[in-house]
């Protein structure tokens, strides 16, 4: 008989490691073959050469064995099945929506939309552009305003930004702002602390009894009131323009389907949040925020705008405008630091209201808004009265001592109610709210009834009715099949290139897997329905991740506390700075108001000192990149009895391990600064190194670069802080805390919804798969050093030669000796499949490359290949074989279009569209040719373009 | 012709100068998208920012040269930027102002001075 015993001896092959199989791009034998390429015995060789020893941290990251994806899948669902999905009632902005599933599956679930980036590269992203236009165009339309832009954060910050924005454009000397005491609690804390540090000063306050006249340089309405009430602001709006003051509405989007808009009462500025536009509350996030202003004030609005514009054919092609507003190039004379926008939700929202039309969404909006006049008027018969005369979704109502005995009769029934002072109810409705929510309410009331009158009755005063139109642009009125809305998003993504197709080799941007099992628990209802306010024993599930998250980002970072606040990586420096500035203030200190920072930080760090009163004070980097330690000495000295901060980049913004960080923070603290150690190169260090072991006081962590969650085509993001002990009680407060303290988000933990993505990495990993990652992202980096070494300088290395996780290659000798641009390099790269890389940071005219540790060594070569390619190409220009001008390198990208034209150029079609690196069946092609960015800012088109442009699309 | 080192150019007309940026400065900037000029009559302090340009890849601000006041500003240049990249000496001037204290400009480049300045 044949012995088979030896078929079935166990193997060394493990299917489930989801760390070294499915997370990590290059395979063992890879890894070594990459090795040897770099004369490197081992991996930790490497690593020894690369980041200095005394820098290294001591214990390995410990905890338990990294669990396989279906063990993390079911230790989520436990731990969700602890948060009680009740139907939350409480509105204060956020509300229950329907996400359609064609929107869930086609968008929110698809790779093809939530790996994209930034669209900085316009040519391969021009579908997430039109989607984002159709925001605007949507934005603009609700709110009766000319422009909007392509989202913000959420709605408090939202507010904030337009109180600045109102500071810059009014151009009065006062320094007084008005709130609304309508406004959401939560948009009044954060406007507060917002205000505090820039020295203006808010007044709260009831906008029917203020006298506008008095010195203000602004004001802002909620519309409706947190309460629930209506007004028309038309003439507070008319009495601050009489003395050149702005008028902010911060309206609820779905609303103005049926009221008066806040441009028709004349405001400046409107703001709102498009959550309930199909995004779920998540406990508080992540959400799309809006803000509108008049054409006269286009230039001041923060943020990303996206625009209308030519490709080089003349041919329309959208991108993103007014890019010099960004804080990037303003530095410290920036007003905002807000880089990002909600780009994914900010395109569901956009599809919602593709997907329903005005028709639909006025239905929506009348439904809400009849139920809550039917469930009001069972709570009047049982002679409760409703605090408002008129009202949209909201009513309030003074119950007096019963309040306790009535919140609790709602749980009973599933509900959560709004638990206003000591004595009053809220009550939201929303599209979710069925006949028999409404009887639940009536019944926690003790009114016992059939929800059956369906007479069209409404609270809705005449005069606050809408009277114009919106949504009248033909993309908001297609065929609303699901065959045409399925293939609408099909079209749209596929003119984008994201990570499901090509590497992303962004520079500072960490692009790395985004795992299918990290991102399915992000749609469970026990973490997208709850409420950001629902009652704490409701939350169990929620608050043991946020723990246990919390407790291992802790031990990576050698902090002792995180706040998962941040929406944003640059809202965590600000909310990171706010708790340096709160802890020197506690110390009587604080007039300590400088803050040091490198001339090779990132354009936001300047950005968001400003924003906390600081003034800047540069430090220059020596020859081979790293801070200039005489001249960081010398300021340091200079400015000791003010010095607040220093903010520093590590690895550095150069793409090198400085061995100088120690010697840094010793400085900064002996002369009583706190040490901010920016967490953008995190990917650099987990496992290796801890910010808060070689000096730092505070870091925020990039979640959407380090831990996972996916970029979304612009958003969302997550930047939590850590902070030493000391820092701890200055930390971002609850929103809704009596206490005064910094709230930097209109939600208590930012957006948790996508922590689960984070958690499910980290348990994934584990201690011991997140330091092989932080190795094999620092071995990809070096061997493309390595590989394009022959042909591009590699700016600056370490003390060995060896760079951290990225690399500068230089560019401009080709910019020099034939006007090559990194521009030219980054559109050539398109017609090879790949999204070029960071261009012109932190130096001008070179190319910064992070491969990160999930891409494959056959991705690498590939993009190696097709860089050393375009180095030949210029070669040819160099050595006068192909014209200056007319080459594929500045006819880069070809589309379709130059496939069949006419062809009258010196090099073949062959050449332009399959370049090395291209693929032959799957190449992906441009939709546009080169972007004519100057037409766009001198021409600048906001809104969806009318259909005459469209004319020529098939 | 007088030159600063924040790469403006004055042409003096007696105690008016015109003012503009170098063909340097232009170029640096790229191509130019948005010019906010300041109000005709308004004094202004040497060093102040009076001018905000925007190009497609730098923002920056524009300092009057002189202690003095704003006589003319050029609206062409508000309604078609690229005159300041295309004719930076000429049709594309920024302001008339007046000098308070003509003297300043000996502390000023001339053309040479200037070249040797950006090299």
């Amino acid at each position: 008989m044949e012995d088979n015993s030896s078929y079935f001896r166990p193997t060394n092959y493990l299917p489930y490691d989801f760390a070294n199989r499915r997370h990590i791009g290059p395979s063992k034998p890879e890894i070594k073959e990459m090795l040897k390429i770099l004369k490197a015995d081992s991996l930790d060789e490497l690593i020894d050469q690369t980041v200095p020893t005394e820098l290294r941290q001591k214990e390995s990251l410990g905890w338990e064995r990294a669990k396989s994806e279906r063990e993390v899948l079911y230790h989520l669902r436990q731990t969700a099945s602890k948060n009680k999905v009740l139907i939350s009632l409480i509105g204060q902005g956020y509300h229950g929506t329907v996400t359609p599933p064609a929107i869930q599956r086609n968008i929110l679930e698809n790779p093809a939309w939530y790996t994209a980036y930034t669209p900085y590269q316009p040519e391969i992203a021009q579908g997430r552009l039109e989607a984002l236009l159709n925001f605007q165009t949507m934005v603009s339309d609700l709110t009766g305003l000319d422009i909007a832009n392509a989202s913000l954060l959420d709605e408090a910050t939202a507010c904030a930004e337009a109180m600045v924005m109102a500071k810059r454009v009014s151009k009065l000397p006062s320094a007084r702002f008005f709130v609304d005491e309508n406004c959401h609690p939560q948009n009044i804390a954060v406007l507060k602390t917002r205000a505090e540090p820039l020295e203006i000063q808010i007044v709260v306050g009831n906008p029917l009894d203020y006298d506008f006249k008095s010195e203000v340089f602004g004001a802002i309405f909620q519309y409706p009131g947190t309460f629930g009430n209506l007004s028309d602001f038309s003439g507070q709006i008319k009495a601050l323009h009489s003395i050149g003051a702005i008028g902010i509405v911060a309206a609820d989007p779905l609303a103005l389907t049926l009221l008066k808009e806040p441009g028709a009462m004349g405001a400046d500025i409107a703001v709102g949040s498009m959550q309930r536009f199909g995004v779920p509350v998540g406990f508080g996030g992540p959400h799309a925020a809006y803000i509108a202003t008049r054409d006269e004030y286009k230039r001041s609005l923060p943020g990303r705008i996206v625009g209308v514009s030519l490709d080089s054919r003349g041919n329309k092609a959208y991108r993103l405008a007014l890019q010099t507003r960004e804080q990037h190039i303003r530095r410290e004379k920036a007003t905002s630091n807000v880089c990002t926008a909600q780009a994914l939700l900010a395109v569901m929202a956009s599809m919602y209201a593709v997907f329903h039309g005005p028709e639909g969404l006025k239905a929506i909006a009348q439904r809400i808004h009849r139920k809550t006049v039917r469930m009001a008027m069972g709570l009047e018969f049982l002679g409760y009265r409703i605090d408002q005369e008129s009202f949209f979704d909201t009513i309030t109502l003074e119950v007096g001592r019963s309040q306790a005995v009535l919140l609790r009769a709602g749980v009973n029934e599933g509900i959560n109610f709004r638990k206003v002072s000591d004595s009053r109810i809220g009550i939201t409705l929303d599209e979710r709210t069925r006949p028999e929510t409404i009887e639940s309410v009536w019944r926690a009331f003790g009114l016992d009834r059939k929800d059956n009158d369906l007479y069209p009755h409404y609270r809705i005063p005449e005069d606050l009715i809408r009277k114009s139109e919106y949504l009248t642009h033909p993309v908001f009125h297609m065929n609303r099949a699901e065959q045409e809305m399925t293939r609408y998003m099909r079209k749209l993504s596929d003119r984008d290139l994201a990570l499901d197709r090509a590497m992303i080799p962004l520079g500072s941007c960490t692009m790395k897997l985004n795992s299918a099992a990290e991102m399915m628990p992000v749609s469970w209802r026990e973490f997208s329905l709850i409420h950001p306010f629902a009652p704490s024993d409701q939350t169990e599930g929620y608050r043991e991740m946020l723990k246990d998250l919390s407790d291992k980002l802790c031990q990576i970072t050698g902090y002792d506390a995180i706040s998962m606040q941040p929406n944003s990586g640059a809202q965590g420096e600000y909310a990171g700075l706010l708790t340096i500035r709160s802890y020197h203030r506690s110390l009587g200190e604080g007039h300590r108001k400088i803050c040091l920072i490198p001339d090779s930080a990132h354009g936001t760090n300047p950005a968001s000192a400003q924003m906390v009163g600081y003034s800047v004070v540069s430090v220059s980097s020596s020859v081979s990149g790293d801070i200039d330690l005489e001249d960081f000495y010398k300021k340091a000295e200079a400015h000791k009895d003010n010095l607040a901060a220093c903010m520093i980049t590590y690895p550095s913004t150069h793409g090198v391990f400085e061995e100088t960080v120690k010697e840094v923070s010793k400085i900064t603290h002996e002369f009583g600064g706190q040490v901010y150690i920016d967490g953008a190169n995190m990917n650099a260090m987990v496992g290796l190194v801890q910010p808060g072991k070689i000096g730092g006081d505070v870091s925020h962590l990039n979640l959407h670069k380090t831990f996972c969650i996916p970029h979304g085509g612009g958003g969302p993001g997550m930047g939590p802080i850590g902070v030493k002990k000391h820092l701890l009680s200055f930390l971002p407060c609850h929103p809704l805390d009596e206490t005064p303290g910094n709230v930097v988000s209109a939600a208590p933990f930012g957006s948790p919804s996508l922590l689960p993505i984070s958690w499910a990495y980290i348990l994934m990993m584990g201690g011991e798969g997140l330091t092989q990652a932080t190795k094999v992202a620092i071995l990809n980096a070096n061997y493309i050093a390595k590989r394009l070494e022959k042909a591009f300088k590699v700016l600056f290395k370490g003390k060995n030669g060896r760079v951290a996780h990225e690399c500068i290659i230089d560019t401009r000798p080709l910019k020099e000796s034939c006007d090559v641009t990194v521009d030219d390099i980054a559109k050539r790269l398109i017609d090879c499949g790949f999204h070029g890389p960071t261009m012109s940071w932190p130096v001008p005219g070179t190319l910064m490359i992070e491969p990160t540790e999930s891409e494959t060594k056959a991705e690498i070569d590939r993009f190696c290949d097709a860089m050393l390619a375009i180095h030949s190409e210029f070669k040819d220009i160099e050595q006068g074989k192909i014209d200056p001008k007319n080459n594929p390198l500045k006819n880069a990208p070809h589309t379709v279009e130059d496939l069949v034209g006419d062809w009258d150029r010196p090099y073949s079609r062959e050449q332009a569209c399959y370049p090395p690196g291209a693929f032959r069946v799957d190449k992906y092609w441009a939709p546009v040719n080169r972007v004519d960015n100057a037409y766009g800012d001198r021409n600048l088109m906001c809104s969806c373009p009318p259909m005459n442009v469209f004319e020529e699309d098939h | 012709m007088k030159y600063t080192k924040e790469h403006e150019w004055l042409k003096m007309d007696g105690v008016v100068a015109t003012v503009g940026i170098t063909n340097h400065a232009a170029e640096q900037l790229g191509d130019l998208v948005f010019v906010e000029l300041p109000n005709e009559k308004r004094a202004v302090s040497l060093g102040e920012e009076i001018v905000v340009i925007e190009s497609v890849k730098a923002a920056s601000d524009i300092q009057a040269p002189a202690d003095g006041t704003i006589l003319e500003v050029n609206k062409n240049i508000v309604e078609d930027p690229n005159l300041v990249n295309s004719d930076p000496l000429g049709a594309g001037w920024f302001f008339k102002m007046e000098i308070t204290d003509p003297s300043i400009l000996d502390t000023m480049m001339d053309e040479a001075e200037y070249l040797d300045f950006i090299s």
